[in-house]
């Protein structure tokens, strides 16, 4: 018997990936919303490698590989972007008042 | 499922809740912090302890840095003692506590020689993933390599220093 069957996993996935949504949803600070990022990407990655357990196929380890490259890249870029904010003497980090692109 | 798959499933769901529902970014950390290791708990138990290394090593280790490193760059107002006063007070890091010391006891019955019944499902290596990595996938390593450069280039460039400001 597996430990861990592919449903389990699926809907283990799914619970995780609706959490990060709503925390993007709910959240105005951009950390928040970073971090609720990542729990998507988590979640994403969990299905690959259920799915790579199950057919037991390498490429799904091969595709965590991949989205931990473009969680870490996208986990910079935004908090450069923060940095960046805040050091223009924006007071909060509240995703909506960064509306108007100014260059 | 396995009850210590679902003990691993749930500190999962319950860290990543506790996650966005956060009012200190902290807080917010530590348990995510947590989310990942039990999801790693999880990576291991389905064969994958190649990707549950890593998820530790990177995700666990230098995503969650750069994350603690930006949030103690955004708090330079407070004095220094005062901050680390109410971070070290036990509602910060009792909720993570816990949740992380049932994921220890998980590793600890891992190790244990009770839990032999568990090696039913048949592990994908490492050596497995690097032949199919480097030999079917060896084009997206490079333009994860690309996507990689890509992440430098725009964060330097969002990062600098302007002088420039009109």
């Amino acid at each position: 018997m597996p430990v861990f069957s592919f449903n389990d996993t699926l809907l283990l996935a799914t619970i995780l990936f609706s959490v990060g949504l709503a925390g993007v949803l709910i959240r105005r600070n951009m950390l928040f919303m970073l971090m609720s990022l990542d729990i998507m990407l988590n979640a994403t990655a969990l299905v690959f490698v259920g799915a790579g357990a199950r057919w037991h196929d390498a490429a799904g380890q091969v595709m965590f590989l991949l989205i931990l490259a473009l969680a870490a890249v996208e986990t910079a870029v935004g908090l450069a972007i923060i940095l960046c904010l805040h050091a223009r003497g924006r007071p909060t980090l509240d995703a909506d008042t960064g509306n108007l692109l100014q260059g | 499922m396995h009850a210590l798959a679902l003990l691993a499933a749930s500190v999962t769901v319950i860290g990543a809740i506790m996650v966005i529902t956060r009012k200190v970014a902290v807080h917010a950390v530590l348990y995510l912090v947590v989310t990942l290791l039990a999801l790693a708990a999880l990576l291991v138990m389905l064969g994958a302890s190649f990707a549950a290394m890593l998820e530790i090593i990177i995700y666990a280790g230098a995503i969650m840095v750069l994350f603690v490193f930006v949030i103690m760059m955004l708090n330079l107002g407070q004095p220094d003692s005062a901050r680390e006063k109410e971070w070290l007070r036990p509602r910060a890091w009792l909720g993570p506590g816990i949740l992380a010391a049932i994921s220890c006891a998980e590793l600890l019955y891992f190790i244990s020689p009770f839990s032999a019944s568990l090696h039913s499902l048949a592990p994908i290596t490492a050596h497995d993933v690097g032949l199919s990595l480097f030999g079917r996938y060896v084009l997206m390593v490079e333009l994860a390599s690309f996507l990689l450069l890509a992440g430098l280039v725009a964060a330097f460039h969002i990062g600098r220093n302007r002088v420039e400001d009109p």
